[in-house]
């Protein structure tokens, strides 16, 4: 119907865009009606998403005619902003934004890095650009993931926790059980997203390989290549981020730096 | 160890967080065999006192001798060993008794026998108890575990922060007989932090009041 009336195709995309956002807000309303609040987010990201997103492809299409190493580039400046977007959903852990930065650094930068090298990824921009992108914004869902659980943990078994502590524990036993729970429950998207591929999921980037010529196996196989790889990126993400937020979370003397009381949020 | 030196000796502790002073110039002493009681209001600074003690917070300024070894010289990990510390919930974890009472040891990578489980078992009234799991327990027997836990580290100084609060009567009196009677036969220093004037009149030796964060009161 919006391909009738509109045939210009910027036109066609902010109205289909139009569309979907209405949607969105009509979920966040039906929530509402719930009592649950998530209108203000929920607007913010949009708007901040749309913008950020038009501003991307208008930078690709200026980078299609740059230097390979630019694409490179431009991935740092990405992990950077993932390791802020993570990091606010752990805001009350001391030094959460460079636990978050460093992690998907080492995570999502770390596999890139390999995977290029090895020419799993095509170095080119259309190539290394958006399939980095796709490992690091996965990564950055990861770790927001495990900070948020590990820190709902901690501060719901400060009791434990410092049981633990009292009777002689170091810091790292008295935290591994929450550490453990984070890191699996921040992995359980990217485990269901592997094994749901081909029969819940067909990622967008398959069709965008078979539009632009390759062979159908080829490009299926890539998919199962892109998901393995986001699984590894997020997975030592998360390790990474929960090994170093351990550290984060208590003094010198192992005494637990967060408690109910004292959290922001 | 000369016999008038006290076991635990706490100078001039202060913790400040923000603008709040939540103990402020606390000087005491508690001897091997003796229960000192700290009663006062609630957020007088009570519990904030113990956590000092036990260094899960660290003091503004002021420090504590255990049997006059600075504590900031003792590695925490071997200070809270020795100073053995039960809360107000027992806090158990998921597992069996045998389990949760050789967590301490364990954590220094030390086994402790069979008989030597039954043997604390026995100390706290929970004779064959090992194997059962903690979540089939009473409030009272949770908290004879938590009370077996901090004695497998064979501590020197115990710190009881209203252990009996949340039992009920006839649990709180087997609580506070079996802490005398363990005080006195190992010859630990004891605190106890109780809102219970009756029980700190029963067991305490001397008794300190806590308001705002001072010791305003010492009784004989």
């Amino acid at each position: 119907m919006l391909k009738v009336l509109f045939t210009n195709q910027i036109q066609l995309g902010l109205a289909q865009a139009a569309v979907a956002a209405t949607l969105a807000l009509l979920v966040i309303l039906l929530a509402r009606g719930r009592g649950i609040h998530l209108e203000v987010e929920t607007l913010v990201a949009m708007v901040r998403g749309l913008v950020q997103i038009v501003i991307v492809g208008s930078v690709l299409l200026l980078l299609l005619r740059s230097p390979r190493w630019m694409g490179a580039l431009l991935l740092v400046p990405m992990m950077i902003a993932a390791g802020g977007i993570s990091a606010r959903r752990a805001k009350d852990i001391p030094g959460a934004f460079k636990i978050s930065a460093l992690a998907i650094a080492a995570g999502a930068g770390f596999v890139i890095a390999l995977m290029t090298l090895l020419g799993v990824i095509d170095v080119g921009i259309t190539s290394l650009v958006p399939v980095g992108s796709m490992l690091i914004a996965n990564a950055m869902n990861t770790n927001g993931l495990a900070l948020n659980r590990i820190r709902a943990d901690v501060l719901a078994h400060t009791g434990e926790i410092e049981t633990a502590l009292s009777l002689g524990a170091s810091a790292n036993a008295a935290v591994a059980p929450y550490v453990q729970a984070s890191y699996q429950a921040s992995l359980i998207p990217a485990i269901d997203s592997l094994r749901s591929l081909g029969i819940v999921w067909i990622p967008g980037l398959m069709a965008g390989m078979l539009l632009s010529g390759a062979r159908p196996v080829y490009a299926a196989i890539y998919q199962f290549v892109v998901l393995t790889m986001i699984f590894a990126a997020s997975g030592l993400t998360s390790l990474v981020s929960t090994i170093m937020v351990r550290g984060n979370l208590f003094s010198a003397a192992d005494q637990l730096l967060m408690q109910p009381g004292a959290a922001g949020s | 160890m000369s016999p008038t030196m006290a076991r635990l000796r706490a100078e001039h502790l202060c913790r400040q967080v923000g603008e709040k002073i939540i103990v402020d110039d606390v000087s005491l002493e508690v001897h091997a065999g003796e229960i000192v009681g700290i009663l006062g209001p609630s957020g007088s600074g009570k519990s904030s006192l113990l956590r000092l003690l036990n260094r899960l917070d660290e003091p503004t300024s002021g420090t504590v001798f255990l049997e006059n070894t600075d504590y900031r010289n003792v590695a925490p990990r071997e200070l809270r060993r020795s100073v053995g510390m039960v809360m107000q919930r027992p806090y158990l974890f998921p597992g069996s008794v045998a389990e949760n009472v050789t967590f301490g040891p364990k954590q220094r990578a030390e086994q402790i026998a069979g008989d030597k489980i039954s043997e604390l078992l026995g100390e706290v009234g929970l004779a064959g108890y090992a194997s059962r799991d903690v979540s089939r327990l009473s409030g009272g027997e949770a908290q004879r575990v938590s009370l077996a836990r901090a004695l497998a580290n064979s501590p020197r100084a115990l710190l009881l922060d209203e252990p009996t609060s949340a039992l009920d009567d006839a649990s709180k009196s087997g609580i506070e007989s079996l802490v005398t009677k363990i005080v006195r036969d190992k010859q630990l220093a004891c605190l106890l932090v109780t809102h219970d004037h009756g029980q700190a009149e029963r067991r305490a030796n001397r008794i300190l009041y806590m308001d705002h964060g001072r010791v305003s009161e010492q009784k004989p």
